[in-house]
């Protein structure tokens, strides 16, 4: 076989039948458009304005929110208002105005905004982590914690912190990971459908302004709905006449009628979510209400005051986001080829041009450093906690 | 025999890559979710620099993060503002956290130049790495591993081709 294989050796014959010549100069010769790093993120999300807005990619019913708001609020405008501002106050429209202003914008902001996603391991981050949890340091032998969770002691609270198989961390407190964005979340409330984004540390205020403003909104057209009504079906006319002079009006008052409960309601518990500086999250899973029968849990994070805990969700400092969306690329990442595969099946065809490629100098692909970690990483695999 | 010699040359590079390795400290969540770094000197890296000196500029990298997220009258003032104009604000201003978040660069440059530089060690800002490490890595080493791990495959590429299948 040997002999066959040597007597086939001609480095001219040879060089036409390989579809690729192995001496390629540089990997990567012709330009590439550089690309920004959201065109590369691993989660289930959308972009939009090259990377400025952030979305999941479900927007879910958006559009339906949306497309209630407008219409509710433009029917009240075009048919309410005028009947209003004749009979009562020209201060209607206008507050009304406002309030559908703060909506609306506090919607797209909820929408638009990064949520506090927490940016995936670099494979050396996520190497040295399970290294330490192979050699977990001053770990005594008698008991030995399951692996993948982590204890701290917060304001003389245990807290166990999860590691995320998705981004390879150990989530902070408070984080969780979502599986429709498939990202994890700081101080994760809930995935809201009804702005189609997750609702995080760094959108909550938005939310919030959102839910209290169309409460608002929606009890303000409720309560201006009825007045016209009312108005109209005064002098004899009856509440049928009232309805025929203006139709839009019936509308409103069914959307406003079975909107304004659900809204009102969920305005309430996110008060009291906010005055007791709790998540969504973390009140339906009970962490802190000691349901498994433990007098002493209660919320490490809670100031015990309700005005700081209102202004530190609320009036805090507004974090950065740490997902780096506009930035580039670096370019020699996109280089991952192995160099030892491709350059042996060249090797065994042709002699004279690989011995020749190594003593001239020619510059292999570059075998990227981390090479000599992944063999750690490979062997470990625990079962999940 | 070639492989002999390529996995005896792969022991040495991973015995002088342990060094080369990053290093990273991780966030301290004993304070709740505020960004604060473990102060605890690791190993690798008692023999490049000063245990005082680390120790320092990662108590001042807290001192930095904890003057960004405290909760006082600066934070208020900037929180009501930003809700009476629908936080529409923040697309204009400079907020608080980012201001300080410049110094903090600026303060990881300069240490760089000043004290890690010198002792062949660069550390990295964490907001790089979204906030969860402080990464410290060898700045010679890293060189050196990739140049030895080129001429061992040279090597060996060459040797493959030598002996027959």
């Amino acid at each position: 076989m040997k002999n066959h294989e040597y007597q086939q050796i001609d480095p001219q014959a040879l060089v036409t039948p390989t579809p690729t010549p192995p001496p390629r100069p540089l990997p990567e010769h012709k330009p590439r458009r550089a690309r920004r790093r959201w065109e590369v993120f691993p989660g289930k999300n959308r972009f939009c304005c090259d990377g400025r807005m952030i979305a999941a990619r479900q927007s879910g019913v958006l559009p339906l929110t949306l497309g209630l708001i407008l219409l509710t609020s433009g029917l009240f405008f075009i048919f309410d208002c005028p009947f209003l501002v004749k009979h009562l106050t020209s201060c209607i429209p206008a507050i009304g105005g406002v309030l559908f202003v703060f909506v609306i914008i506090s919607l797209l902001q909820t929408s638009f905004t990064d949520p506090g996603i927490l940016p995936r391991a670099t494979p050396e981050e996520a190497a040295d982590i399970e290294k330490q949890i192979d050699n977990p340091t001053g770990s005594s032998s008698s008991y030995r914690p399951p692996p993948r969770t982590k204890e701290v002691v917060i304001n003389q609270q245990v807290v166990k912190l999860k590691y995320c198989f998705t981004c390879k961390i150990f989530r902070p407190p408070r984080t969780s990971h979502c599986s429709l964005c498939d990202n994890c979340v700081e101080r994760f409330d809930h995935h809201c459908p009804w702005v189609g984004n997750c609702v995080g540390k760094r959108n909550y205020r938005f939310f919030y302004t959102f839910i209290i403003s169309l409460s608002f909104l929606t009890a303000f057209i409720f309560g201006c709905v009825t007045t016209h009504l009312t108005l109209r079906s005064q002098g004899g006319n009856g509440l049928v006449f009232a309805l025929q002079a203006s139709p839009a009006s019936a509308l409103e008052l069914v959307v406003c009628f079975f909107s304004v409960w659900s809204i009102l309601g969920l305005s309430g518990f996110h008060t009291y979510l906010v005055a007791t500086n709790l998540t969504t999250n973390e009140d339906i899973k009970g962490s802190w209400s000691g349901k498994s029968g433990n007098e002493d849990v209660g919320n490490p994070y809670s100031y015990n005051s309700i005005i700081k805990n209102c202004c530190s969700v609320l009036c805090g400092p507004m974090p950065p986001s740490l997902i780096d969306r506009r930035g580039f690329v670096p370019s020699d990442d996109s280089v991952q080829t192995s160099p030892v595969e491709i350059e042996l099946p060249a090797a065994k065809n042709d002699i004279n041009m690989v011995g020749r490629a190594v003593t001239s100098g020619r510059p292999l692909p570059r075998p990227p450093v981390i090479t000599l970690q992944q063999p750690a990483i490979s062997i470990q695999s625990h079962s999940t906690a | 025999m070639t492989t002999e010699l390529f996995l005896h040359n792969l022991q040495e590079l991973r015995h002088s890559a342990s060094l080369a390795n990053k290093v990273f400290i991780q966030r301290d969540y004993t304070d709740g979710t505020v960004c604060k770094f473990q102060t605890k000197f690791p190993s690798e890296l008692e023999s490049r620099i000063e245990r005082t000196l680390f120790e320092d500029t990662v108590k001042t990298l807290n001192n930095y993060y904890a003057e960004a997220e405290k909760i006082g009258g600066q934070s208020y003032l900037e929180g009501c503002l930003a809700c009476l104009t629908i936080y529409l604000i923040f697309l204009c201003i400079e907020t608080r956290y980012e201001k300080v978040l410049k110094n903090i660069s600026r303060y990881i440059q300069e240490q760089n130049e000043k004290v890690y530089a010198p002792r062949g060690l660069l550390i990295t800002d964490p907001i790089q790495r979204g906030m969860r490490v402080v990464s410290l890595q060898s700045l010679q080493t890293s060189v050196c591993v990739c140049e030895c791990m080129w001429s061992v495959e040279a090597a060996c590429s060459s040797e493959a081709v030598v002996s027959p299948p």
